[in-house]
């Protein structure tokens, strides 16, 4: 049977490079596809296509081009990226530069736009999160986009591109489409899309199923995390799956690490839902075939939901923060003492906090009072104080309240920082899907 | 015993929702897990983290629950003020889940 071997080239916009310069070379891919963009990310990138229509993609895609486009042409493999953000087509374009200049004439870029639904909604638009409406949120909404599927992409392949940047695609699409346009899949065979799904939710955050976000030294050792391989996801016409990776790489694939990605963000196993299918892997299998090649089986599918997810970025106050470390005899006290001091100092100088945590760092911060009570004391810890406010200035104000620790607090208080940024809050709706019509440019490489 | 001594873990994040893997080294361990995890005591576990409701999904097949933990990241990861926004942490978390040892579990089967 048939079968094609996929990358996941990048797990998040930030990730590292090398892992993905790797699968070009020695992956023996067919397909190179690389997850760049989080929830708020692209609420960014509008922000910035806003100030230069030039931009508004990710940042990091042109280096990541510079370095995988050759070594990609020279052994034929495709690249998908959903790197293009609020701006695919800048980003094809750039892509285009960046080919034309290492020489790739004849590279052909495709850009699949039609995600950016911000224009076409009505203030009536149901809001999942606050169970009120998208006018509520007046003029700070910045972004509105639609989880697009795999269609579009597979599209854009037929059309011999050899790289596809979307913006909003589902994570898990941009690993579907390499499949849908090879094998021919049908949009309605939703176990074969089930199984296309599993692969792509298996992939997409690429060094999480070969032994990163997974060692626990001791019952869970992981060889050379420093040079951690990212997956290859081996599939056959019917959907079967392997999971493995470019040998000598480090990191591990085994069936405990694709346990762990397959539940990863996952609400309930039988009801995944995408943009193409609901997929359900509530029956799935998993099974050791050698040293670092696990197979995937047993995924199915039903039918897609007549909504599309709409991720919806809006402006929503600002938040400060202060950090000031303390050690020694007494630490404790004195960082509970700084604490305290801050607090009163936000009352006493009328800062006004919608919301607001005072803690310790290696006491009590990640998991509260109640879940760390009984611990050793620590010899060294930090207090955090951090607010939401309605204005820069007052948030700005509780960093500074921190750091003023240092002539006017307890003894011995060092290392103050703070910082103080503006939130861009995401929440959800539900669009009829027959509302998002999507649309396929091809850029190709002139001498 | 600590659950952690059985099972693995993983937390993933999906805007207020937090969901947490729990995952039986060894297939043979896999009904402890069934019968001490229960989705309550996770919910107990977490009290003061979790605010919404805590449901549990089996997968018998990999020897894994999934708990779906509702309201559980302070208002969502792009607004939290938590140190953790995204809950990554929470799976040590629950590894320090207290289980009866094995004499404890017995035959007697003691409810």
């Amino acid at each position: 049977m048939r079968s094609i071997r996929i990358g996941a080239g990048a797990g998040y916009a930030g990730d590292r490079i090398e892992p993905a310069v790797e699968l070009a070379e020695k992956g023996r891919l067919d397909y190179l596809v690389f997850e760049c963009l989080a929830e708020r990310t692209i609420a960014l990138a509008q922000q910035e296509k806003r100030k230069d229509p030039s931009r508004g993609y990710d940042p990091l895609l042109s280096e990541r081009m510079r370095k995988v486009l050759e070594p990609c042409r020279a052994g034929g493999v495709k690249i998908v990226t959903n790197a293009g953000a609020a701006n695919p087509v800048a980003a094809a374009e750039r892509v285009r530069e960046i080919a034309r200049s290492l020489g790739l004439a004849g590279l052909r870029v495709a850009a699949v736009t039609g995600d950016d639904v911000l224009g076409q909604l009505e203030g009536s638009l149901h809001i999942q999160e606050t169970g009120g409406t998208l006018a509520d949120l007046g003029d700070r909404v910045i972004s509105a986009n639609a989880y697009i599927g795999a269609q579009p992409v597979a599209e854009a392949l037929a059309l011999n591109a050899d790289v596809v940047i979307t913006g909003r695609a589902a994570d898990s699409a941009i690993f579907m489409a390499p499949l849908v346009h090879e094998f021919g899949w049908s949009m309605e065979d939703w176990t074969r899309l089930g199984r296309g799904t599993l692969a792509g939710h298996l992939l997409e955050c690429a060094g999480q199923i070969t032994g990163g976000y997974f060692a626990d030294p001791g019952p869970k050792d992981v060889p050379d995390l420093a040079r951690l391989g990212f997956p290859i996801g081996e599939v056959d016409e019917d959907g079967g799956l392997v999971i493995t990776k470019v040998d000598g790489s480090g990191g591990r694939v085994s069936a405990a690490t694709c346990k762990e990605q397959l539940l990863y963000e996952i609400d309930d196993p039988a009801r995944y839902l995408a943009p193409d299918v609901v997929a359900d892997f509530s029956g799935v299998e998993i099974r050791e075939l050698g040293p670092d090649r696990v197979s995937v089986r047993g995924a199915t599918g039903h039918e897609r939901p007549e909504t599309l997810k709409v991720s919806i970025g809006y402006r929503d106050g600002y938040i400060g923060e202060g950090q000031i470390s303390y050690a020694g005899p007494g630490a404790v006290a004195r960082a509970r003492l700084a604490l305290r001091i801050v607090e009163e100092r936000l009352r006493l100088t009328g800062v006004r906090c919608r919301e607001t945590r005072f803690e310790l760092i290696g006491v009590d911060a990640l998991h509260g009072a109640t879940l760390s009570s009984g611990g050793p004391e620590p010899y060294e810890v930090r207090a955090r104080v951090v607010g939401r406010t309605d204005s820069a200035d007052e948030a700005l104000r509780i960093g500074n309240e921190v750091e003023t620790l240092y002539t006017n607090g307890p003894a011995a208080g060092g290392g103050a920082t703070r910082q103080m940024r503006e939130v861009i809050a995401v929440v959800s709706a539900f669009l009829p899907r027959e509302r998002v019509s999507t649309t396929v440019q091809c850029l190709e490489v002139t001498p | 015993m600590k659950l952690r001594q059985i099972a693995h873990s993983r937390t993933g994040d999906k805007g207020t929702v937090a969901n947490i893997s729990v995952i039986a080294y060894r297939a043979e361990d896999y009904p402890i897990l069934e019968r001490y995890v229960t989705a309550a005591r996770v919910k107990e576990h977490f009290h003061g983290i979790v605010r919404g409701e805590v449901e549990r999904h089996a997968l018998p097949r990999i020897g894994a629950l999934n708990f779906v933990m509702r309201d559980a990241l302070g208002g969502g990861v792009t607004r939290s003020l938590a140190l953790d926004a995204h809950g990554k942490s929470l799976s040590s978390a629950l590894l320090s889940l207290e289980l009866p040892d094995a004499e404890g579990r017995g035959s007697s089967d003691d409810r």
